[in-house]
Formats: C-alpha cells, sequence, structure tokens
C-alpha cells in the first residue's frame, strides 16, 4: 500500500497540503466526514433537545407515542411560566452584574499584575509568576468550605457581594497567566525607546502596553465573564435567597419542586440561561480560543 | 527636566516600588480569598468544627474516621473510576476530534466554533438536559433503543449504581471532548507540514506519520492538556450534584460532592474539610506526575536527536 503512494508522492507533490487529491471521495466520507457528523450530533444534541422541550406542551413531552424529535403544537407556555410566575428574571439580572463586576475587578487588578511581574520584573517577579500559576490549578471545590466560613465571619452571606469577591480567586490568576503571555509578546524596544524619550512607567503602561494588549484583554475578560457565568459551587454555598441567586442555581435549587419534574419550564430555563453566553461567544470565538488555548500553553 | 521631579514620581520609576503597587490589589484578594482559605480549610480538616461553632483541634481524628467509613472509600473509589475513564476517553476522542478538525474541511472555523459549544455553556444548565435526557419514564435514548428492538423495556440510567456512575461519566465526557479537541488542534497547527511531506517522501504511512511524527511533537501540550482536565474532572461537582446528588446508594458520590455534604448539608465543617483536605495529594501527585513526565520527555527527545 505505502509503496505506490511514496513512489507517485516523491514525483508529483508539490504543495504543502500533502497529498489530499489521493484520497478517493469515498475514503474522505467514511474516514473523515461520517465521524465529523456523529460527533457533531452528539455534542450538538442536548442543546436540541432543551430547545425543543422547552416548546413542547405538557401533553406531548409526557406521551410515548408520536415522535418526539419534533413539536406537533410549540407553546410558549413554559417560557411565559418562567419569566412571570418565578424569581428567574432576578437570577438573570444577578448573574449579569456579578458576572460584570467581578470580570472587570479581575481584569483591572490582573493587568496591573502581569505588567508588574513580566515586565517590571522586581525582585522576586518570577516567583510571583510561579505563584499565580500555582493558585490557577487550586479548584473551587477543596476552597469553598472554609471560604463559606470568611464569607459568614464578614457578614457578606448571602449577598452579590460574597461573590463578587470570591470569583476574582480562580479569575485573577487565569486572566493574569493569559496577559502575562501577550506582555511577554510585546517587543521590549518599544518601552525602551519610549523610556529614552522620558515617558514614565504609568504613562508607558496606558499609551505603549495597553493598547498593543487589547486582543489579549478580549480574550482575558471574555473568558473570565463565561467563566463568572457558569459558576456554581460557590453561588450554591454563599447564597441562599432567592432574590440572590444566579441563574444555574437558581434553576436547580428553585425550579425542582418535589418529585414532580416541570420539565418544559427547566429546559427552558437551561436554555435561555445558556444563550446569552452562547451569543457573546459566538461574536468573540477567535478570542475566546485563543484564551482558552493561550491558558494551556507554557 | 530632572529637577523637577519629586521624590514621588522618582518612586513611581523605581522598578521594585512601582511593581509592588502594582501587585498589591490582585495579592490583597487573592492571599485573603486564596492562600488563608488553603491554610483554613487544611486547619479544619484537623477540627470538630461545625456550622456555627469554632472547632476544636482534633489532630488526626477526621481522618481517622474517614479512613474508616465506607461512605467515603466508596466515595474514593468512585472518584478514581471516574477520573479514570472519562480521563481517557476524552483524551482519545478529544484527540480524533482534533486531527478531523485538522483536515481541509469546509467550514473549519464554524465547525469549530460549534464544537466548542458544550464547553462554555453552564454545565449545570446542561446537565439539567442530560437529567431529561436520562429520565426513567421519558428518556430519548430508551425510547429509540426500544423502537430500533435493543431493549425491552426503559433504561433506569440514573436508578442503578453502575448505570448511573456510567451516565453521570458520559455526560463529564460530553463536556470535556470539546476542551481537549480544541486545545489539541493549537498543537497540531503548529506541526510544520513539511514533516509529514518529508515522512511521505519516506514512505511512512498515515499511522507511522502519527505514531512517529504528530504524537512526539504533541507530546508536551498534550501533557498540559490532560493535567487541566485530571484536575478538573477528579473535583467535579456541579455534574454530579445537579444529575444524582451522589445517589442511587452513594454510587455517584465524588469526594466533592460527599464533601459538600459532610459540610454545608450536615453541618460537620471538620469532616467535610478534611475530605476536600484528602483531595489535595491526588492533586499534586497528578501535577508533578505530568510536569516531571514532560521534562523526561523532552529529555530524551533532546539526546535522541542525531
Amino acid at each position: 500500500m505505502t509503496e505506490p503512494i511514496a513512489a507517485v508522492a516523491s514525483s508529483d507533490v508539490v504543495d504543502s497540503t500533502g497529498m489530499r487529491y489521493l484520497e478517493s471521495l469515498p475514503r474522505r466520507i467514511v474516514t473523515i466526514y461520517v465521524p465529523i457528523a456523529a460527533f457533531l450530533i452528539v455534542l450538538l444534541f442536548p442543546f436540541y433537545w432543551m430547545a425543543i422541550t422547552t416548546f413542547k406542551p405538557n401533553a406531548e413531552l409526557l406521551s410515548r407515542e408520536g415522535n418526539p424529535f419534533w413539536v406537533k403544537n410549540p407553546t410558549l407556555a413554559h417560557i411565559h411560566k418562567l419569566l412571570f410566575d418565578t424569581a428567574y428574571p432576578d437570577w438573570l439580572w444577578n448573574t449579569v452584574l456579578i458576572s460584570v463586576v467581578a470580570t472587570f475587578i479581575s481584569l483591572t487588578m490582573s493587568v496591573l499584575a502581569a505588567y508588574a511581574i513580566e515586565r517590571l520584573r522586581f525582585r522576586g517577579s518570577r516567583y510571583v509568576g510561579m505563584s499565580i500559576f500555582l493558585a490557577y490549578l487550586v479548584p473551587p471545590s477543596i476552597l469553598f468550605i472554609p471560604l463559606a466560613t470568611i464569607i459568614y465571619k464578614l457578614e457578606l452571606f448571602d449577598t452579590r457581594l460574597a461573590l463578587i469577591l470570591t470569583y476574582p480567586t480562580f479569575l485573577i490568576p487565569f486572566c493574569t497567566w493569559l496577559l502575562m503571555g501577550y506582555f511577554k509578546s510585546i517587543p521590549l524596544e518599544l518601552e525602551e525607546c519610549a523610556l529614552i524619550d522620558g515617558a514614565s512607567r504609568l504613562q508607558i503602561l496606558v499609551k505603549i502596553i495597553l493598547p498593543l494588549a487589547v486582543p489579549g484583554m478580549i480574550s482575558a475578560g471574555i473568558f473570565a465573564f463565561t467563566l463568572s457565568w457558569n459558576e456554581f459551587i460557590y453561588a450554591l454555598t454563599f447564597v441562599s435567597s432567592s432574590e440572590v441567586k444566579t441563574v444555574p442555581v437558581g434553576v436547580i435549587t428553585e425550579l425542582v419542586e418535589g418529585d414532580v419534574y416541570h420539565w418544559g419550564s427547566l429546559m427552558a430555563g437551561a436554555l435561555l440561561g445558556s444563550l446569552p453566553v452562547a451569543v457573546l461567544y459566538s461574536f468573540f470565538v477567535e478570542y475566546y480560543v485563543s484564551g482558552l488555548t493561550g491558558a494551556v500553553k507554557e | 527636566m530632572a529637577h523637577t521631579q519629586t521624590a514621588l514620581s522618582r518612586a513611581l520609576e523605581n522598578r521594585s516600588v512601582l511593581g509592588g503597587l502594582f501587585m498589591l490589589p490582585a495579592a490583597v484578594l487573592l492571599l485573603l480569598f486564596l492562600t488563608y482559605p488553603l491554610g483554613l480549610g487544611t486547619w479544619l480538616g484537623f477540627t470538630d468544627a461545625k456550622v456555627g461553632r469554632a472547632g476544636e483541634w482534633v489532630g488526626l481524628d477526621n481522618f481517622e474516621f474517614l479512613w474508616g467509613d465506607a461512605v467515603t472509600r466508596l466515595a474514593l473509589f468512585n472518584t478514581l473510576f471516574y477520573t479514570a475513564v472519562a480521563s481517557v476517553v476524552k483524551f482519545v476522542l478529544g484527540l480524533w476530534l482534533a486531527l478531523l478538525l485538522n483536515k481541509h474541511l469546509p467550514f473549519k472555523a464554524f465547525l469549530r466554533a460549534i464544537v466548542l459549544l458544550p464547553f462554555i455553556v453552564p454545565t449545570a444548565l446542561s446537565a439539567i438536559a442530560f437529567w431529561w435526557i436520562y429520565d426513567s419514564q421519558f428518556s430519548i435514548i430508551s425510547w429509540a433503543l426500544l423502537r430500533l428492538g435493543l431493549i425491552d423495556q426503559y433504561i433506569d440510567f440514573l436508578g442503578q449504581p453502575w448505570h448511573a456512575r456510567f451516565a453521570t461519566i458520559a455526560a463529564n465526557i460530553w463536556r470535556g471532548v470539546p476542551f481537549v479537541a480544541i486545545t489539541l488542534l493549537a498543537g497540531l497547527q503548529t506541526i510544520s507540514p513539511s514533516y509529514y511531506e518529508a515522512a511521505s517522501l519516506d514512505g511512512a504511512s498515515d499511522w507511522q506519520q502519527f505514531r512517529h511524527v504528530t504524537l512526539p511533537l504533541l507530546t508536551p501540550i498534550i501533557a498540559v492538556v490532560m493535567t487541566f482536565s485530571v484536575l478538573f474532572t477528579f473535583t467535579d461537582f456541579q455534574l454530579i450534584y445537579v444529575l444524582t446528588r451522589g445517589g442511587p446508594l452513594n454510587a455517584t458520590h465524588l469526594m466533592a460532592t460527599l464533601s459538600f455534604q459532610r459540610a454545608i448539608s450536615g453541618g460537620s465543617l471538620g469532616e467535610g474539610a478534611a475530605i476536600a483536605t484528602a483531595m489535595v495529594p491526588f492533586l499534586i501527585a497528578a501535577i508533578l506526575f505530568s510536569y516531571f513526565g514532560l521534562q523526561r520527555r523532552a529529555w530524551q527527545q533532546g539526546s535522541g536527536d542525531k
């Protein structure tokens, strides 16, 4: 099998795309398109199911007859119930508020910290950089118990401030680490020129580094926002009143009543809670992906 | 120019002063809400603290009790099983998906964007969709399998221990595969096509190219990605909390969900903190394994070349 291909390849291959043209279409369909289609169906099916359930009347939801993959009589009853009979709008507002404020605080602190570590290179900055990376690896599931006692002592229990102050514990290490990588890629010569021309360090940060780091800040900001939006364990532990809850916690703790599950409104809650991050993500896919891969790179 | 500078602005030009000043906000917040709780959590693990009552030092009592506690042992087993199975499958499927997405495809950017959706949507909310998909009476999977004639009655996905374990693992894999795939794809894209060209000129088959070109060059990023994946999976909480709350018969309790149950629902802060603290050695082991595995690999490649 390899012999003829190698023989043809050695004489014919000119472009860097390799020997793609040698793969026949049926072979490509079996080895590439079918697996990709299978991956997409599995990865997207839960979202389809969420959406279709949201618009199904209860009678169709609880029937085993007919085609379950489609809606015969779409209804807005579940969404109506969610928006007018539950505290869902409050949860949505809380999630937006907490995510925006926590992201803003974290981003500001991270820009300063990353610039100090990467560019000012003060004594011990290497070790600070290392500890930032280690802090990034500390999972919330081992912090929530002691944090709960601290929140209680500070009398912040059951307030939005509790979440705004604790979310930066995972946002700052992430954003700082990401921004350190971006600052590293900005040529030092730019700063040296400015220093020679008499610019102060603050002027350099504001007028030279920040404008060049805008893509990095967008990446970090988008990523931090989705992380805050998705946070669950702190919001579950530090907040107990309905009007302070975030969407993920509110849906889990308040829409599940007893043994009767209101699947329609549960799915509507999940769908409406997922849409804002999905829409935001769709506008900033490239930034998000570069944030994701930038954070993993060393 | 020099004489107009005040002492303050001179201090601001000093790297260490300015560096310290810039670090201050982040450092204060992280020390107060990350480093201090990390220490406090470890200390709580050695006390009999309850909700509303400061604890007293009890030494290793909590750990001794938990070691003899059947539920805790089960949770440890579940956590290791969950992490091992989910991580291996996520790696295999993630790498496969990354290789597929690295081919020349129409709508490549669009495909990459929608593949990542499961990862960016709140886990708690997608877990509710899985809860509905796994419903004992109205599960769509059971419906489809029944129609295809593969099963006789609806499967109780979350009601039986091993069913529930594999159902939660499947949901975790669903959420984790996009992360592994997209980060590995970024790694794949850094490999120069000229390596493949050279390999194919030398008569290497597709498998040989993958084994001797792709895999070695991808190893560093695989190590990092899988470390993150293992850490996330080992400390997972949301998925289990939403799908099963640790049931049936504690069959899906992970250490994180058990520590929440004991500390917050049950009020035994000390016991819960001890369970959380017991996770730390595993996390450190995973990080060290990846770190030294990576180093050895780099060293081997360095000396193996030429």
